[in-house]
C-alpha cells in the first residue's frame, strides 16, 4: 500500500489483528490494544462538518469510519416541494464553496427537458463562472492543504487570493458565495464595465503568489516529507470506488468531463488535461496547483474570446408556471473535485419529482477515505483527508 | 527529495515580509459592489401589492401586509411586501419577478441591531438608512421570468370584413391559448377589479392544465354568459393586469372565450351539474332578458326557483343582441349561452311588455319576488336644431332594427354623433351597409372628446377607420342644417374641454372655429336613458333615489325599499354587460336570502 516505503508502520502486520472473513480485523476494545479517536466534527484538521471515527492501535489507524449528518438540510427532498425556479436559491447551497456547478447542472437539466436554449453569450458567461469557481475552489483547497501540514501562512495568502476572485464574483453576480447567477436560459447579468481589466490584475497577482507558493510549499523539504508517498491511491480503485477529478488524474486517469463530454464553451478553449502517476498527496497537490495555473490561462482565454455583445439570457416562458414533461436526464460537469452530476426526473408537474446530486465528495470522503486511512499514521489523517478535497455539504444533500 | 534546494527554497519568499496587510480594517464600512444583493427597497407608490414577489420567494420571507395610508383600489391590493430577514437569503428572485419593477435590493449589507423585530420590515414604509441608496441589484433589462408580449389574436383583415357582418376575431388556437395563459402570474389583481369577481387566475390555470371543463365550471361560478363576455366584455380586468405594468396585459377576455368555445353546448349540463338541481316551488319574475336578468335567472334557476322572464322584444339578450353588432358578437354564440340558461327550466315570455301587457302589481301578486333589469333603451338626443327631422336617427333604434332584420335607411353620406362604443357600433355597421349598397363608405363620426379621452375602446376606433369611417374627435354639434326638407349636414364647433376641474361634464367650445360635415342622414349616439314608466307612481314614490333621480338599491342584495322588488343592470350600475351579470348574481343571492327569511318567518 505504501508505495515508496516512507511510511514505516506498514511492514510488520503480525502485532496487529489479522483480517477476518470479511477482510476487516476483529477489534476487541476490551483488549486495551485499541483506542477510539474522533477526528472532527470540531477539529481544525477536518474538511468541514463531518468527522472520522478512528480506531487506532498505538499511532496507527486500524479502522476508519466517516460520520456525516452534522449538516443535513434535506435539499434533494426540499426540491421536490419547490417550483423549478425556486430551487436556484437551494442548489447553490449544496456545495457551499462551489455553488456554480450546482446552478449550471440544475439549469442545464431544466434546459434539456424543456428545450430552452442558451444564447452564445450566456454560454460564455457560464464558462467564465465555472472557471472562476474552479480557481477560487483550488485556492481555498490550497490553504487547507498547507494548513493541514502546518503552513498557515500559505493559507492566509491563498485566502486573500480567493477573496480577490470573490470580489469579481460579487461585482458580476451580486454575491460573494451564493451567486444564484445561472438561471434556465442563461445568466442573470452581463459583465460589468471594466471587469476584464480588474480580473487581469487579479490573475497577475495570483500568478505572482503562485511562484512563492511553489517555492515555499512544493519545494519544501518538510512538505515533501509529510506528503510524498503518503495517501496513495491505487489506479485499480478508480472505477470500483468511483474516483474522479484530480484524485483520479493524479493516479494516471485522463478523465475530465470538460474534455470527455464537452459542455458550455470548453470545445472552443485551448487547454490540456493535467495528469500524473505517483498518486500520493504530493502528486495530487502539485496536480491541483497546475490546474490552478491552467485556470488562470482559461479565464484569460474566456475573457478574450467572449463576444462583447449579444443576449446572455433566452426569452423564457413563465418560470412561475413552468411544468416539465415527464422525463429524466443526467447532466454532468467537471468541478474542482471531478465529475459533478445532477440526475433529474420530472413527472409532468411544476415540481421536480426527484433530483439526485452526484457529488465526488460522497465517494471520496466515505468509501475511499475509509479505505485509505487504514494503516495510516494518526498524524497523517488530516492531510490525507484534505488531499482528497471533499466538501461535507455536498455529501449531505 | 531532501535536497538542499528543498531546504533553501522556502526562504526565497522573504519579500512577502514587506507586503502591506490586505485585511479590511473596517468591515462595517466596506461598500458592496454596484449590483450587490443587499437590503430591500421598494417604491411604494409604484408597487401595486400584487404579491408576485411573495409567491416566488422560496423562503417565505415575504408577507403582503396592509399599510396605513395605502388604500385598496382598482389595480392595487393596498398591501405591501414585508420582508423577514430571519428567512431571506437575498436571492433577489423577488426583484426579478416584480411586476411593476418597484422592488430592488441595495448594495448595503451590514446592519447591526439588538432588537430582532427590526429585521422584519416593510421596505419603503419603515424608514431605513439605505432608503436612498442608488446602487444595488436591479433586474437586467433582458431578463424576464415571464413573457411580456401578448400572443397576437388572429382576426379578419379590413378588406375581408368591411362589407359583411361576419365575426372579426378568430379566437385562440389551443397552442396560442396555452402560451397566453402561461403569462399569468396568478396575482388575482384582476379578480378584485372584475365587477363579477371572476376567478380569472383560476380559469387561466385550467387552460394551462388543458382542463377546459374545469375552466368552464370556474367561469360559471360568477358568470353565466362566458361566450358573450369572452367576446365583448369591457375587460376592466385587463386594464389592471399586473403583467401590463411592464408589458402587455393578459388577453383575459380572449382566454375566457377560448374556454367557452372549447366546451360543446351538449356537455354543459353534465359539466356544470345542472342535471341534478333540486327544484322548489317558489316563483320569481324577472323583467328584461338582458345580462342582468339572465344572470339572475341562471343563479336562481340553479337554486331551484321557478323563473319567468318577461321580455318586451322577440328574442332574449337585451343590448347584447340588439345593441352589439354581429361582427363583434355572433347571434349563435348569444344563443349558446342563453339556451343553456333556458335548459335549467327558465321560461321567457317574449313580446310581453310589463306595464302594458301585464302590470307590476300583477307580478307582485303572482310571484314571490320580482327582479327588474330593464336596461337603457331610450336614446338620448343632442336636442340641437334639426334633430326632429325624419333623417335623424337614434343609434340604438337602428342597431335594434339591424338585429331584427328590419330595413333601415342607409344614406350615401352619414354623420354619427358620439364617441362611445355604441357610436362605434353604429358607425361600423352603417359603414358596412354603405359599402354593400354604394361600394364605398362616406361616413363621419364625430365626438366631443378628443381622441385621447374618447370613451370608445381604442381598437374600436382603429378598426372603424380601417373599415373606411372617418373619425373627427373634439367637435361639438351645433346644428343639423336642413334645406328644402333635406339634410345638408352637421355644423360643429371645436370643443376645447369636456369636463371641468371637478371632473363634471361641462364642455367648453371655441365658437369661432366652425366646421361642417356634409350628410344626408345623421345618427345620434350620445347615450341612452332608462324608461321606468312600468313602475306605478305609487310604487315609484316609495323607492329611494339619489339627487339625479336614479333609483338606489342595497348594494349587496339589490333590494329596493319595496322588499319584494329587486332592481339591477344598467338602470342601477354600469352601463355594461359585466356589471349587469354581477348585479344579477348578487340580486339572485339577495332574493334567495329574502325568500328564505320570509319562509322562516311564516313557519
Ligand atoms: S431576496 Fe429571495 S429570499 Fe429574500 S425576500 Fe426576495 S425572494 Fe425571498
Ligand atoms: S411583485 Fe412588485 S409590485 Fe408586486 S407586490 Fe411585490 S413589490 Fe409590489
Ligand atoms: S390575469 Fe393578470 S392580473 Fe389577473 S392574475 Fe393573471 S397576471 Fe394577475
Amino acid at each position: 500500500m505504501n508505495k515508496q516505503g516512507v511510511f514505516s508502520l506498514e511492514g510488520d502486520r503480525s502485532k496487529y489483528p489479522q483480517p477476518g472473513a470479511d477482510g476487516k480485523p476483529e477489534i476487541d476494545l476490551s483488549s486495551h490494544k485499541y483506542m477510539k479517536m474522533w477526528q472532527g466534527p470540531n477539529h481544525p484538521g477536518i474538511t468541514g462538518n463531518m468527522s472520522v471515527e478512528l480506531t487506532v492501535c498505538a499511532d496507527e489507524v486500524v479502522e476508519a469510519k466517516t460520520h456525516v449528518g452534522y449538516l443535513h438540510r434535506g435539499f434533494e427532498k426540499l426540491m421536490e416541494r419547490r417550483k423549478y425556479i425556486q430551487n436556484f436559491p437551494l442548489v447553490c447551497r449544496i456545495a457551499v464553496p462551489e455553488p456554480d456547478y450546482n446552478e449550471l447542472n440544475y439549469a442545464t437539466a431544466i434546459e434539456k427537458l424543456t428545450g430552452i436554449e442558451v444564447p452564445e453569450k450566456g454560454l460564455w458567461l457560464r464558462t467564465l463562472v465555472a472557471e472562476m469557481a474552479r480557481l477560487q475552489g483550488y485556492l481555498m483547497w490550497l490553504g487547507g492543504m498547507a494548513g493541514a501540514v502546518g503552513f498557515g501562512t500559505v493559507g492566509q495568502w491563498s485566502n486573500y487570493l480567493r477573496d480577490l476572485i470573490l470580489d469579481r464574483f460579487e461585482e458580476l453576480t451580486g454575491a460573494r458565495i451564493y451567486h444564484i447567477y445561472i438561471l434556465p436560459g442563461g445568466v442573470r447579468n452581463d459583465l460589468p464595465e471594466g471587469f476584464a481589466d480588474r480580473m487581469e490584475a487579479n490573475l497577475k497577482e495570483i500568478e505572482g503568489f503562485m511562484k512563492d507558493i511553489n517555492r515555499v510549499l512544493f519545494n519544501n523539504y518538510v512538505y515533501k516529507k509529510r506528503t510524498v508517498g503518503i495517501g496513495y491511491i491505487d489506479p485499480a480503485w478508480i472505477y470500483p470506488y468511483g474516483i474522479v477529478g484530480p484524485n483520479a488524474r493524479a493516479a494516471g486517469s485522463k478523465n475530465d468531463v470538460r474534455k470527455d463530454s464537452p459542455y458550455v464553451k470548453y470545445p472552443e478553449l485551448d487547454f490540456g488535461v493535467n495528469t500524473a502517476t505517483d498518486s500520493d498527496i504530493y502528486t495530487r497537490s502539485v496536480l491541483r496547483y497546475n490546474e490552478l495555473l491552467t485556470d488562470v490561462d482559461l479565464i484569460r482565454q474566456i475573457l478574450s474570446k467572449m463576444p462583447k455583445e449579444g443576449d446572455f439570457i433566452a426569452k423564457l416562458p413563465n418560470m412561475m408556471n413552468l411544468t416539465i414533461p415527464a422525463g429524466e436526464t443526467y447532466v454532468r460537469s467537471e468541478c474542482t473535485r471531478g465529475e459533478y452530476g445532477y440526475y433529474m426526473v420530472s413527472d409532468g408537474s411544476g415540481y421536480p419529482r426527484r433530483v439526485n446530486v452526484r457529488g465526488p465528495s460522497y465517494t471520496h470522503a466515505v468509501a475511499l477515505l475509509e479505505k485509505m486511512l487504514v494503516n495510516a499514521n494518526i498524524a497523517d489523517v488530516a492531510q490525507i483527508m484534505v488531499s482528497l478535497h471533499t466538501y461535507p455539504p455536498e455529501i449531505e444533500r | 527529495m531532501g535536497t538542499t534546494k528543498d531546504i533553501l527554497s522556502p526562504f526565497l519568499v522573504w519579500k512577502q515580509f514587506f507586503r502591506k496587510p490586505v485585511t479590511i480594517k473596517e468591515p462595517l464600512k466596506r461598500q458592496g459592489a454596484d449590483r450587490y444583493r443587499g437590503f430591500h427597497i421598494n417604491d411604494i407608490q409604484e408597487c401595486i401589492g400584487c404579491g408576485t414577489c411573495e409567491s416566488i420567494c422560496e423562503n417565505q420571507a415575504i408577507d403582503l401586509v396592509a399599510v396605513a395610508g395605502i388604500d385598496t383600489k382598482s389595480g392595487d391590493s393596498g398591501l405591501r411586501p414585508k420582508v423577514d430577514y430571519g428567512r431571506c437569503c437575498w436571492c433577489a428572485l423577488c426583484v426579478d419577478v416584480c411586476t411593476t419593477g418597484s422592488l430592488k435590493l441595495t448594495n448595503v449589507f451590514t446592519w447591526v441591531d439588538t432588537d430582532p423585530d427590526q429585521f422584519r420590515y416593510i421596505p419603503g414604509v419603515d424608514a431605513k438608512p439605505w432608503d436612498n441608496a442608488t446602487k444595488g441589484y436591479k433586474k437586467a433589462a433582458s431578463l424576464e421570468l415571464y413573457p411580456l408580449e401578448r400572443i397576437p389574436m388572429q382576426h379578419l383583415h379590413p378588406e375581408e370584413r368591411h362589407d359583411s357582418f361576419i365575426e372579426i376575431i378568430k379566437g385562440f388556437s389551443k397552442e396560442e391559448a396555452l402560451r397566453e395563459a402561461d403569462r399569468c402570474v396568478a396575482c388575482g389583481i384582476c379578480t378584485a377589479t372584475c365587477p363579477a369577481h371572476m376567478g380569472i387566475p383560476e380559469y387561466i390555470k385550467a387552460i394551462r392544465e388543458d382542463n377546459v371543463e374545469e375552466g368552464l365550471r370556474i367561469m360559471y361560478e360568477t358568470n353565466p354568459l362566458p361566450e358573450i363576455c369572452g367576446r365583448i366584455c369591457t375587460h376592466k380586468c385587463e386594464t389592471v393586469c399586473s403583467v401590463g405594468h411592464r408589458g402587455d396585459p393578459l388577453s383575459i377576455r380572449w382566454l375566457k372565450r377560448y374556454l367557452a368555445d372549447q366546451v360543446p353546448a351538449s356537455a354543459y349540463a353534465s359539466v356544470l351539474k345542472s342535471d341534478s338541481i333540486e327544484k322548489n316551488n317558489r316563483k320569481v319574475a324577472i323583467i328584461g332578458a338582458g345580462p342582468a336578468g339572465l344572470s339572475a335567472a341562471y343563479y336562481l334557476g340553479m337554486m331551484g326557483y321557478q323563473i319567468t322572464v318577461f321580455e318586451k322584444l322577440s328574442a332574449a339578450g337585451g343590448m347584447m343582441r340588439f345593441g352589439i353588432p354581429e361582427y363583434r358578437l355572433p347571434y349563435d354564440q348569444i344563443d349558446k349561452d342563453i339556451n343553456y340558461i333556458l335548459s335549467l327550466g327558465v321560461e321567457i315570455k317574449y313580446g310581453v311588455s310589463v306595464g302594458k301587457d301585464i302590470t307590476l302589481e300583477q307580478l307582485e301578486k303572482e310571484y314571490d319576488a320580482v327582479f327588474a333589469a330593464t336596461g337603457l333603451h331610450d336614446g338620448r338626443s343632442t336636442r340641437i336644431p334639426g334633430t326632429n327631422h325624419s333623417g335623424v336617427y337614434q343609434s340604438i333604434e337602428l342597431l335594434r332594427k339591424i338585429t331584427l332584420g328590419e330595413p333601415i335607411e342607409v344614406a350615401e353620406k352619414i354623420v354619427v354623433i358620439g364617441g362611445g362604443n355604441v357610436a362605434m357600433d353604429i358607425t361600423r355597421s352603417l359603414a358596412r351597409m354603405q359599402r354593400q349598397k354604394y361600394g364605398k363608405v362616406q361616413l363621419i363620426a364625430t365626438s366631443l372628446e378628443t381622441e385621447d379621452i374618447m370613451p370608445a375602446d381604442r381598437e374600436e376606433v382603429v378598426e372603424a377607420r380601417e373599415e373606411g369611417a372617418i373619425i373627427y374627435p373634439g367637435w361639438g354639434p351645433r346644428e343639423i342644417i336642413v334645406e328644402n326638407d333635406r339634410i345638408k349636414g352637421l355644423k360643429v364647433v371645436q370643443c376645447l374641454s369636456v369636463f371641468d376641474e371637478q371632473k363634471r361634464f361641462s364642455p367648453k367650445f371655441d365658437e369661432s372655429n366652425e366646421n361642417f360635415f356634409e350628410a344626408d342622414m345623421v345618427v345620434e349616439s350620445i347615450g341612452q336613458g332608462a324608461n321606468l314608466s312600468y313602475i306605478p307612481a305609487s310604487y315609484f314614490e316609495q323607492l329611494e333615489k339619489d339627487h339625479r333621480g336614479r333609483v338606489l338599491v342595497d348594494t349587496l342584495t339589490f333590494q329596493t325599499k319595496l322588499p319584494w322588488l329587486f332592481m339591477g343592470g344598467d338602470i342601477i350600475e354600469g352601463p355594461d354587460v359585466i356589471h349587469g351579470i354581477a348585479n344579477g348574481h348578487k340580486a339572485a343571492k339577495g332574493i334567495d336570502q329574502y325568500l328564505n327569511a320570509n319562509r322562516e318567518e311564516k313557519q
